[in-house]
């Protein structure tokens, strides 16, 4: 006996725990491949799967086997021009004396075992490092927000959605279907009662009369019974969802490029303005990207020169926060444009430069943009920038954050009052 | 009689219908087999079963998740094919069908799965002692549950290091003379937590550290322990370690099953292969001849069969080994041949099968032998100079290699004693025993490599050893002996220096 079984509408991922499994046991070698990724990668892409290697030497599993050397026979087809007796060179590079390295017998050659994760796995092991709150990852990796709008009229809904106007209407619609040919009949029964009525003589006449006033009264309990509304006269609003990324945005990213900023601390600043991006990205339709890079003065660059070259010099930070400054004058305006912006330094600044950055965001700037965020990427102890900076903290609550980090873990402190209202389902004061 | 079909779309009707006839004539061939659970799934599902080596289910671990990667990276990017089909030993025969194959293809797979694979599976010698079909899917719903309640009771990452260990020393988990009792799930789940008890109990008897009365009698029974060298090592593991956890045990037990339930596949390659290739070729034919199928269809599946046991020479780029198909099915074929049209040198090579009744001949070969006896006893010359069949002899300590045998006369003899070897596991694997444990010292316990031709262990040898040391609990001596010589020595933990000092 045989039996056929269609197996095909099982589910299809049976190995998606021995998958998970090997996953969790290679984070360490993953995270670092995503890690080198990131580096490799645009901030502008970071929406896309991976392709990750690990060293086959670390993923290998032991087994006792036979090496190589000693004394053995093997048998090969195919041979050609061979004659017992025969003796043939070794093929070099199998390690000299001990080695006998036989083409045919070392099988796979592969020295990386590689495989691709996928854009949410990417997204995860990044979020990983920066310690994000659930609710935040989700948002950030998942489709966003939504607008529903309207799409007609449907016959089932909600009671919330129900149109009374389209409900009467169809009702209305519906009664006079169902009760004009009656009401044309007992209209004219009426006249012929009263025709009647009005001349009532004769035996016929009476019994005529009789028959109407029978029919009239159940014409008219006919006409009664057609409801005034019924159930599928009701109409709902119909309501789509549409993922919207709302608007425009522009994004800026500042950061200090003197000397003391090794790459290492631009690679802390860079998964900070990745984080940011990500979520403007949630938010808007279009954004756009404006690095402004600064030692002693400013200037607006490319991403590959913001993070690649380096600079030496000392450092004024006011020059960037002034080139902003134009550039949104220049370019951006607040009204149409929603601006953030991230800076990020090892908190080095001329001494006196520093009162000045500070009254140059209070002035003009925090009341221009959205978000600013300020990290001060160094383990020792703060400086003038910091101090000239912490007062903006309570005078801008909504608008400003900084924090100090000294691992990517940190940095999210720094986005928490964004996250949060971004969770709460409203970005405060946007505009169009 | 009419063709069964025409198109090269299946539908399950057509599939039905193939299956009707190939049955009918399998049962004139007189293949007995298990009842047969066709599965029809899908490319996705084809990979999940690829990456599980083939078992509908089994117990989740990491390793199985990188086959996974593997299986889908090469098949994404087009470096491979799917196989055609998977069959499992167990009753009934469960066989997946791809649903992305076209019709010529699928009746191959029920021909060449379903009553191949099948009938060898129920006849050959060394299944029906080591395996039980019936029980398998069974032990392998308790197996998966018994390790996952050990991960939720000691966590996952506990129960991964065991299974990781086990699976390293998996090849040497297996009884080769013993006959096993026949795995029932049902039984196996009943006494298995009885089993825990007495089990650790015995353990704890051997570590007693409680004098007993007659000390020399003690210590002269304690001297040699084992009694003699053990070749099972997980099993000596799990009955003697003097540390392991009761579930531990439990769990190179299941290893151990499921090696055992593994090793008369590998010993049996290139027979299996070989006479599912045969029976789908011939039930095929057959189906031909009786006007079944027409041309269309026979095409098809010829062209797929030529793929499948096409040989490759040694210097081809694509070759990769002796492919078992080819040869089995080239064996089958022509000890067919020798039964009815014998040459006058088969008459000298095999006079007791020359001229005899085919189908008889072929049955008592399938049923009665392994790859190495198999070859060993029906490997032809002729079929030797098909092949073009060479050995070459490689001496680590000659700067040549010697041609010593090629297809002729005086060859003959050596290249099928050597192949026959090439196919024994014995050869193939170390030999590699528990030789002694220091009952009274430090534990410590002694396995002993006994060097066939000198060819040493690999180099992952030291990483298996730390594995065992991690079962064992205390030092672990590999000891490697040749011609009776000690000549290497390998321990875990490493504290060679400590020994010379």
């Amino acid at each position: 006996m045989s039996y056929f079984i269609d197996r095909r509408l099982n589910g299809k991922n049976k190995s998606l725990v021995n998958r998970q499994r090997f996953m969790q046991r290679y984070k360490k070698h993953i995270k670092q491949a995503v890690s080198e990724a990131i580096n490799k990668r645009s901030i502008t892409d970071m929406e896309r799967g991976e392709k990750i290697s690990i060293p086959s030497q670390d993923t290998h599993e032991p087994i006792i086997s036979h090496g190589q050397g000693g004394q053995q026979h093997r048998i090969y087809p195919g041979n050609k021009q061979f004659d017992a007796g025969d003796r043939i060179d070794k093929p070099k590079g199998g390690g000299g004396g001990s080695g006998s390295g036989k083409a045919g017998n070392s099988g796979e050659g592969e020295d990386e075992f590689s495989f691709y994760i996928s854009k949410e796995e990417f997204l995860n092991y990044i979020f990983e490092d920066l310690a994000l709150p659930n609710m935040v990852k989700k948002s950030l990796s998942t489709q966003d927000e939504f607008e529903t709008k309207h799409a007609g009229f449907v016959t089932e809904g909600t009671a919330n959605n129900l149109s009374i106007v389209r409900s009467m209407r169809n009702a209305h619609a519906r009664r006079i279907a169902l009760s004009a040919g009656k009401k044309r009949k007992l209209k004219s029964l009426l006249l012929e009662q009263r025709e009647l009525e009005s001349n009532p003589d004769g035996f016929k006449n009476q019994a005529r009369l009789l028959a109407i006033s029978e029919e009239i009264s159940i014409l008219r309990s006919r006409i009664k019974k057609v409801p005034y509304l019924d159930t599928f006269d009701l109409r709902y609003r119909s309501q789509v969802k549409y993922p919207v990324p709302s608007s425009k945005a522009v994004m800026f990213c500042l950061m200090d490029v003197s000397g003391s900023m090794t790459q290492d601390v631009k690679e802390i600043a860079k998964r900070f303005y990745i984080l940011l991006y990500l979520f403007l990205q949630k938010s808007y339709d279009k954004i756009e990207l404006v690095f402004i890079r600064h030692h002693t003065s400013a200037k607006e660059v490319t991403e590959e020169e913001f993070f690649y070259s380096r600079e030496t010099g000392g450092t004024i930070v006011s020059s960037a926060l002034k080139l902003m400054h134009e550039i949104v004058q220049d370019r951006y305006s607040a009204s149409e444009w929603n601006i953030y912006a991230a800076q990020a330094s090892d908190g080095d600044n001329w001494d006196d430069d520093s009162p000045r950055c500070s009254t140059l965001l209070s002035q003009k700037i925090l009341p221009e943009v959205q978000y600013f965020s300020y990290i001060e990427i160094t383990p020792q102890d703060h400086q003038a920038l910091w101090h000239a900076y912490k007062a903006l903290e309570t005078e801008w609550p909504n608008e400003f954050a900084m924090a100090q980090i000294r691992e990517p873990k940190d940095i999210y402190t720094v986005f928490r009052e964004l996250f949060a209202k971004q969770t709460k389902g409203s970005l405060k004061g946007e505009r169009a | 009689m009419s063709y069964i079909s025409t198109d090269s779309e299946w539908t399950f009707e057509l599939l039905e219908a193939y299956d009707k006839e190939i049955k009918r004539i399998a049962e004139s061939f007189k293949l007995d087999t298990y009842p047969n659970q066709i599965e029809v799934i899908s490319a996705e599902q084809m990979m999940d079963a690829y990456a599980s080596v083939g078992m509908p289910l089994g117990y989740h671990h990491w390793s199985y998740g990188k086959h996974f990667l593997t299986t889908q990276k090469n098949y994404q990017r087009g470096a491979m094919g799917l196989a055609y089909e998977i069959v499992i030993n167990s009753s009934p025969c469960i066989a997946y069908l791809m649903e992305e194959n076209t019709l010529p293809m699928q009746a191959l797979v029920i021909a060449h799965a379903c009553y191949g694979h099948n009938s060898f599976f129920k006849g050959n010698y060394l299944f029906k002692t080591w395996t039980d079909a019936s029980a398998i899917v069974d032990y392998l719903v308790f197996s998966r549950a018994y390790i996952k309640k050990c991960e939720e009771r000691h966590g996952i990452e506990d129960v991964e290091k065991v299974l990781d260990s086990c699976h390293a020393l998996m090849n040497y988990g297996v009884d080769r003379y013993k006959r096993p009792k026949p795995i029932s799930a049902e039984e196996e789940a009943h006494r298995q937590e009885e089993r825990e008890n007495i089990l650790q109990q015995q353990v704890n008897d051997l570590w007693r550290t409680i004098p007993k009365g007659h000390e020399e009698e003690a210590e002269k029974m304690q001297l040699n322990f084992p009694s003699e060298p053990q070749e099972n090592i997980l099993y000596f593991i799990e009955k003697n370690a003097p540390l392991l956890k009761p579930w531990q045990r439990e769990i190179i037990r299941i290893v151990r099953k499921m090696a055992q339930y593994f090793y008369p596949q590998r010993q049996t390659q290139v027979m299996n292969e070989g006479w599912a290739t045969f029976w789908h070729y011939t039930l095929l034919h057959t189906l031909y001849d009786e006007g079944l199928v027409n041309e269309g269809f026979m095409l098809e599946f010829l062209t797929s069969h030529t793929n499948v046991v096409a040989q490759p020479a040694f210097d081809s780029p694509n070759y990769n080994g002796i492919n078992p198909y080819a040869l089995g099915f080239n064996m089958f074929q022509d000890i067919k041949r020798i039964c009815q049209d014998p040459s006058q040198e088969d008459k000298e090579w095999f006079p007791d099968i020359a001229g005899s009744d085919w189908l008889e001949t072929l049955h008592f070969a399938m049923k009665n032998f392994k790859d190495e006896s198999f070859i060993q006893q029906y490997l032809s010359p002729k079929l030797i100079r098909d092949f073009k069949l060479f050995s070459l002899y490689d001496d680590e300590d000659s700067p040549k290699y010697l041609i010593d045998a090629i297809h002729n006369e005086k060859g003959y003899r050596m290249i099928r004693d050597k192949l026959s070897q090439q196919y024994d596991l014995s050869y193939r694997e170390p030999n590699i025993q528990v030789w002694s444990v220091d009952l009274r010292g430090d534990r410590s316990l002694t396995l002993r490599h006994t060097m066939q031709s000198n060819i040493p262990l690999s180099d992952d040898s030291t990483e298996v050893i730390k594995h065992l040391h991690s079962l064992w609990g205390f030092d672990i001596h590999l000891e490697t002996y040749s011609n009776g010589e000690k000549v290497k020595d390998q321990s875990c933990p490493n504290n060679k220096t400590d020994d010379e000092e």
